[in-house]
C-alpha cells in the first residue's frame, strides 16, 4: 500500500496520462470509454471553450485595450493558447549559435484549443522516407497499419475535404468543404495555370452536425480562439470532457510532472511525482502503466530527468536517442498585394479560420536540389482588423495610381491616407511553405546541467540548426510563392529575402509542429519505443505525443497524434485484456 | 456634499497618507476584492496587469496635446466618419506606450523632436504652432521617400505614429463601420456573391459538393 504524506492511501488508477493535447485527449477518451480508470494530470489550467469566462470568441479588436495585440498572448489576447514562447519561472535555453523556440500552452487541451486545424493525412511515403532517398528514418509501421485508425478519427473528430485520389496525401471520410474566398479562387486559377496544383484544404472543423454533443461551424474564421460551439476539435471540448462524462477519468490541473517513478527491481513504472503549481506541494500520483503525452520536448524532458540507478541516462534511454532528431516543420512566407483586389466590394467573407484551399506537395524531390517537400497554406482576405492593421502602409501606399490616375508619393496623412485605408484593405494575399525536415541526430534537446525552473525541475538546453536540405527547401517556396504571384499579377509587399536571410526559412521551434524526440523502431540500439510506442526497456510506459514520431511529412501533425495515440491506446486494452501488462 | 464628493476633495496626498495607515483612517478606501476568475477570456494576471496599466500615466499633458493633434492630422473627420481623437486614439496610444515599453523612447523622442523642429522654424511647440505650420512641418515627415536626411528621425517618428493611429482607428467601433468589415458575426457562408464572381470571370469547382449546397 502507498501513502502519501499524511498517510492517506493513494489510489491505483490503471493508467496515468500526462498531458491533455491531442494525444493525452485521445488516449484518455479511448482507455475511459474502454473501461480503465484514468488520471489525467495537465500542467495548465482548466479551459472549456464554451464556458463564457473563457471565451474570447465574436469578441471585437475595441475589447481589447492593446486591440488584440501580441503583448501578453504570443498569438494576440484573443488567441485561446495560455502560455507562449516563453513562460515565467520555466525557461528553457540553446546551445551558443544554435536556436529553438519552444512553445507551449498550459491548459486543459493544450495547444488543440488555437491551432489552424489543419489536419494531412501522411501518406505511404511519408512512413518510409529512408528506404525512398537513403536519407532520414522509416518508420517501424506503414500507412496500411494508420490507415484504419485515421478513418476512425476523420469520422469521430470531422473533418471537411475532399477525396481527390493523390498518392501520397490519402483520400478519408470528409465532410463537405466551405466555398473558397474571393482571393483563394484568384490563386487557385493562378497557380493551376503554372502546373501547381490546388485542392480544398483539409481542416478539422464541422461543416454538418456529427453528433448531438458539437455544433457546427458559423464561420467567424476565428477558430485560434476555440470554437464555443465545439465546431471545430479541441482537444479539451471534443476528447477530455467526454471522457469526464464517463466518470472514469480524473484529471488533475495545474500539475507539472517532474518524474516518472520506477520500481528499482521490476524497472516497471509505479506512477508520476508532480509539482501543484497552485500550493507548490510536491505530489505522487500511482498507476499501472504511464502514458507520456506532455508534448515533443516536455516528454523528452520528463524522460531524461527520470533517472535512477537503474536508468542511469534516463528512463527508457538505454539507446541514448532520447532528445535527440528534434525536428520542427520548415516554414517560410511571403505577403503580396494584388491589384485588381483594390476596392472591393464590401461583404462578409469571413469562413473557417484557416485557409479553404492549399497545395500538396506536387513535385518529385529526385529531379531537385533538396529532399523533402512541402505543401503551401494560403491567406488574405477582409479580415477583422486588429492592432497590425495594414501597418507599414508608407511602403506600398506609392505603388498604384489613385480614382484620378495619379501615383500618389507614399506615406501621407489626412483624406486621402485615409481613402488609401480603404483602397488596400483585403488586396493583400499570403503564402506559407510548410515543408518535411531531415531529422539529424545532431539537433537535440538535453538536460541543462546547471539550470532548474521555479519548480525545481532541470531544464532544457537546445541544440539547433537548419541544414542545406531545408535552406534550399526554403529557396524553392519563395521562387514558387513568386511565380503564383506574377501570374496573378501581384507584387510583393517587401524584396524576398535572400541567402543571407537563409530565403525566409523560419528559426527552429517557429512553425510549433516539433517532432522526434522519442522515436519509435524496429531496433532498440537506435529508437527508445516499438511499434506501438511502447518503451523497448519499459513495457508498462507509453508516449502518444509526436516525440515518437521519426519523421513528419510536409503533413501537419495532429491527424497523425490522434490515429497513432487511438492504435496505441487498443494495443493497451488489448494488451490489458490478454494480461500481457 | 456626500462621502464620494468629500473623498474626491481630499487632495492626493492625504490619500496617500491614509492608505499607508488605514487602521487610523476613517477614509481609508476600501481594497477592492482579488481577482482570482477568468473573465471575458482574460486569466487573472492579465486583468490585474491591464488594470494596473490603464491606471498608470506615461505621456505628459502636453505630450498627449501633440499626440492627439498629430492623430487628428492623420486621421481628421470626414462627412462619413469621426476622427481618430473621437474615437480614443490618443487613449489607445497612451496604452500602448505603457503596454509596450519599448515603444516609450522613440515616441518622446519623437514629440520632442518635433517640437525642436517647430521651435527652430517657428519659435513655438507644435502645439502652438498654427495649422498651417503644423502642416508645413509634418510635410517634411510624411513622405519616406522625398524627405532630407534632416528630416528623418520625424520621418521615422510619423511613420510609427500612422501606423499607430490606423490601428486605434480601424479597430474602432467607428472605424470598423468606416472600413466596411462585415463579420464576426455567425453566417453562412456560400462564397463570393454573385456580381463579384462575374466582375473577376469566376466560377466554383464543378467537381465540389460544397458545404452550402446541401
Amino acid at each position: 500500500m502507498s501513502c502519501d504524506l499524511n498517510g492517506k492511501e493513494l489510489a491505483m488508477y490503471d493508467v496515468i496520462i500526462i498531458g491533455s493535447g491531442a494525444g493525452g485527449g485521445m488516449a484518455a477518451y479511448q482507455l475511459t470509454k474502454a473501461g480503465a480508470n484514468v488520471c489525467l494530470l495537465e500542467a495548465g489550467g482548466y479551459f472549456d471553450p464554451a464556458d463564457p469566462k473563457y471565451i474570447t470568441q465574436l469578441k471585437w479588436p475595441y475589447e481589447s485595450p492593446r486591440r488584440g495585440a501580441s503583448t501578453v498572448r504570443a498569438f494576440g489576447d484573443f488567441d485561446a493558447a495560455w502560455g507562449g514562447w516563453q513562460i515565467d519561472g520555466e525557461p528553457y535555453s540553446a546551445e551558443t549559435g544554435t536556436e529553438f523556440h519552444w512553445f507551449r500552452s498550459q491548459m486543459l487541451g493544450g495547444r488543440t484549443n488555437h491551432w489552424g486545424r489543419i489536419s494531412l493525412r501522411f501518406g505511404p511515403d511519408d512512413f518510409r522516407r529512408y528506404s525512398l532517398s537513403g536519407i532520414g528514418a522509416d518508420w517501424p509501421i506503414g500507412y496500411d497499419d494508420m490507415k484504419p485508425y485515421y478513418d476512425r478519427v476523420d469520422k469521430l473528430i470531422g473533418v471537411f475535404g475532399t477525396n481527390v485520389g493523390l498518392p501520397n496525401e490519402p483520400d478519408g471520410f470528409f465532410l463537405p468543404p466551405p466555398k473558397p474566398r474571393l482571393h483563394e479562387m484568384l490563386i487557385t486559377k493562378a497557380a493551376r495555370s503554372i502546373g501547381v496544383p490546388v485542392f480544398p484544404s483539409r481542416l478539422a472543423v464541422l461543416t454538418k452536425p456529427i453528433n448531438q454533443e458539437r455544433g457546427t461551424c458559423f464561420y467567424c474564421a476565428q477558430c485560434g480562439r476555440a470554437c464555443s460551439a465545439y465546431a471545430d476539435f479541441s482537444s479539451s471540448s471534443a476528447l477530455v470532457i467526454p471522457a469526464l462524462k464517463t466518470g472514469k477519468l480524473t484529471l488533475i490541473n495545474n500539475a507539472m510532472a517532474r518524474e516518472v517513478l520506477t520500481d528499482p527491481q521490476s524497472g516497471l513504472c509505479t506512477g508520476v511525482s508532480y509539482v501543484d503549481k497552485t500550493s507548490l506541494q510536491e505530489r505522487t500520483v500511482k498507476g499501472k502503466l504511464v502514458v507520456l503525452a506532455a508534448s515533443t520536448c516536455q516528454s523528452a524532458r520528463l524522460l531524461l530527468n527520470s533517472k535512477s540507478s537503474r536508468f542511469q541516462r534516463g528512463l527508457a534511454n538505454g539507446s541514448g536517442v532520447v532528445g535527440k532528431y528534434l525536428n520542427d516543420s520548415t516554414g517560410a512566407s511571403m505577403s503580396g498585394f494584388i491589384p485588381a483586389l483594390m476596392n472591393r466590394k464590401r461583404y462578409n467573407e469571413d469562413g473557417a479560420q484557416s485557409c479553404h484551399i492549399y497545395t500538396p506537395w506536387w513535385l518529385d524531390n529526385k529531379k531537385l536540389d533538396f529532399p523533402r517537400g512541402y505543401h503551401i497554406e494560403y491567406g488574405g482576405g477582409m479580415r477583422m482588423p486588429d492592432a497590425g492593421f495594414m501597418s507599414g502602409i508608407e511602403a506600398y501606399n506609392g505603388l498604384i495610381a489613385d480614382a484620378s490616375g495619379k501615383k500618389k508619393e507614399a506615406g501621407g496623412y489626412g483624406a486621402s491616407l485615409k481613402e488609401d485605408y480603404h483602397r488596400y484593405y483585403g488586396a493583400f494575399v499570403s503564402m506559407a511553405g510548410r515543408g518535411e525536415p531531415v531529422p539529424m541526430e545532431s539537433n537535440y534537446c538535453e538536460i541543462d546541467p546547471n539550470r532548474v525552473d521555479q519548480y525545481g525541475i532541470p531544464t532544457l538546453r537546445f541544440n539547433y540548426k537548419w541544414s542545406d536540405y531545408e535552406i534550399k527547401q526554403a529557396r524553392h517556396m519563395q521562387q514558387t510563392f513568386d511565380e503564383i504571384l506574377h501570374a496573378m499579377g501581384g507584387q510583393r509587399v517587401s524584396p524576398a529575402p535572400s541567402a543571407d536571410r537563409n530565403y525566409g526559412l523560419e528559426a527552429p521551434g517557429r512553425i510549433i509542429h516539433e517532432a522526434g524526440t522519442i522515436r519509435m523502431g524496429n531496433d532498440p540500439k537506435t529508437s527508445a519505443l516499438n511499434a506501438f510506442q511502447q518503451a523497448h526497456e519499459v513495457k508498462n510506459l507509453f508516449v502518444v505525443d509526436a516525440a515518437a514520431f521519426p519523421s513528419q511529412g510536409d503533413k501537419n501533425l495532429t491527424w497523425t497524434i490522434l490515429a497513432s495515440s487511438m492504435r496505441t491506446s487498443d494495443y493497451i486494452i488489448d494488451q490489458i485484456k490478454k494480461k500481457s501488462l | 456634499m456626500n462621502r464620494r464628493d468629500i473623498l474626491k476633495s481630499i487632495p492626493l496626498t492625504t490619500l496617500s497618507l491614509s492608505a499607508a495607515t488605514p487602521e487610523v483612517s476613517p477614509t481609508a478606501p476600501v481594497p477592492k476584492p482579488a481577482i482570482t476568475e477568468f473573465k471575458n477570456g482574460k486569466s487573472p494576471e492579465e486583468q490585474r496587469r491591464d488594470n494596473a496599466l490603464q491606471t498608470a500615466k506615461f505621456l505628459t499633458a502636453h505630450e498627449l496635446a501633440t499626440v492627439t493633434l498629430l492623430c487628428d492630422i492623420i486621421l481628421p473627420a470626414d462627412a462619413r466618419s469621426p476622427s481618430a481623437s473621437q474615437v480614443g486614439v490618443p487613449q489607445f496610444i497612451e496604452f500602448m506606450l505603457k503596454d509596450q515599453p519599448d515603444m516609450q523612447t522613440p515616441v518622446r523622442g519623437g514629440l520632442s523632436w518635433l517640437d525642436h523642429e517647430c521651435r527652430q522654424r517657428f519659435g513655438k511647440a507644435f502645439t502652438d504652432c498654427t495649422p498651417p505650420q503644423r502642416i508645413a512641418v509634418v510635410d517634411d515627415i510624411a513622405y519616406p521617400a522625398k524627405a532630407k536626411l534632416e528630416h528623418k528621425p520625424g520621418v521615422a517618428f510619423f511613420s510609427r505614429m500612422r501606423n499607430l493611429t490606423a490601428a486605434g482607428y480601424f479597430t474602432s467601433k467607428a472605424g470598423i463601420a468606416d472600413l466596411g468589415y462585415m463579420g464576426n458575426t455567425p453566417h453562412q457562408w456560400a462564397g463570393p456573391p454573385k456580381e463579384v464572381l462575374d466582375q473577376f470571370g469566376l466560377s466554383f469547382d464543378p467537381d465540389v459538393h460544397y458545404a452550402d449546397m446541401g
